[in-house]
């Protein structure tokens, strides 16, 4: 089935996606294994955590995680986005063995190899699903498949695209 | 620094509700993306500004990221009491199943072989982390 292929730039942003997130993470373990154990009795102090240096720049880099991830969710399937960025994985486990000096089992490294290879497979197929509606679009003209960074000029009318240039 | 590990009930517990609280929210957050069409096409017309402005109008938007943020704690809550080499893998790899699952009944998306396939996988990887 012909389906949309993603442009260098959307590339990026799954890139993005995939990086800023375990690093984030790992910001945030890190954080949160130098403070006293937390119990349920008193989750206020949850809250404190989120202003020590480590939550904070974990917390900054994840909200880079989340700008990117909407923009993905604007034009890919979120089953797609999720595997297609699922390589974090392997990334957090590389930051636990040799920043964070946490053990990580030949089992482990098992795991994480067959999550990768399943993502991977996830990752060649379409990135967003096919509705009746843009079958219709594409008949009548007022959309196209194919590469999304090989669009012609669309139909639009002059307004709109006046709208579109730098004042 | 390697935390002491935890009972396997309350370490499943903690995994359990950072992945239904974060299915509910990104199957909000992704319906609600989906309502309003490419970003970058509304900031090509509209500017950044106006991005943003599509994305906060979106009541459905919120909801998603009510319950990203009640997962976001639970995620700290865990990471206090187990190693993130277990907890991300395998909130992430769950997520993706249920998120697969939510998916194809909430969002009508297209979970074909290929991507369930990919699930079963994922399955046997968080089995391989959890052991």
């Amino acid at each position: 089935m012909p389906h949309p292929r993603l442009s260098p730039r959307q590339y990026m942003i799954l890139l993005l996606v995939a990086i800023c997130a375990p690093l984030g993470d790992s910001c945030l373990s890190r954080g949160m294994t130098t403070l006293p154990a937390i119990s349920l009795a008193h989750p206020a102090t949850l809250i404190a955590a989120v202003f020590t240096p480590w939550i904070a720049l974990g917390i900054a880099l994840l909200i880079g995680f989340f700008a990117s991830y909407l923009t993905a969710l604007s034009w890919a399937d979120l089953t797609y986005v999720l595997p297609a960025t699922a390589f974090g994985n392997v990334i957090v486990a590389l930051l636990s063995r040799f920043w964070l000096q946490e053990p990580i089992s030949i089992q482990r490294w098992t795991g994480i190899a067959l999550i990768t290879l399943g993502v991977s497979f996830v990752a060649q197929g379409p990135s967003l699903t096919e509705r009746p509606v843009d079958k219709l679009l594409v008949a009548s003209g007022l959309a196209i498949e194919g590469p999304l960074d090989q669009v012609p000029e669309p139909a639009v009318s002059g307004a709109i695209r006046e709208e579109a240039q730098p004042r | 620094m390697t935390l002491p590990y935890p009972n396997p009930w309350a370490a499943a517990a903690m995994i359990a509700a950072i992945v239904l609280l974060s299915t509910t929210g990104e199957v909000l957050t992704a319906a609600a993306m989906k309502s309003f069409g490419d970003l970058d096409d509304i900031r090509a017309h509209s500017g950044l500004k106006g991005a943003i402005r599509a994305v906060l109008t979106c009541p459905l938007f919120f909801a998603g990221v009510s319950f990203l943020a009640l997962a976001f704690f639970s995620l700290l809550f865990a990471l206090n009491h187990l190693n993130l080499s277990l907890v991300a893998p395998a909130s992430a790899s769950l997520t993706l199943v249920t998120n697969a699952i939510a998916g194809k009944i909430f969002l009508k998306e297209n979970v074909d072989r290929r991507r369930w396939s990919a699930a079963v996988l994922v399955c046997i990887g968080v089995y391989f982390l959890a052991h």
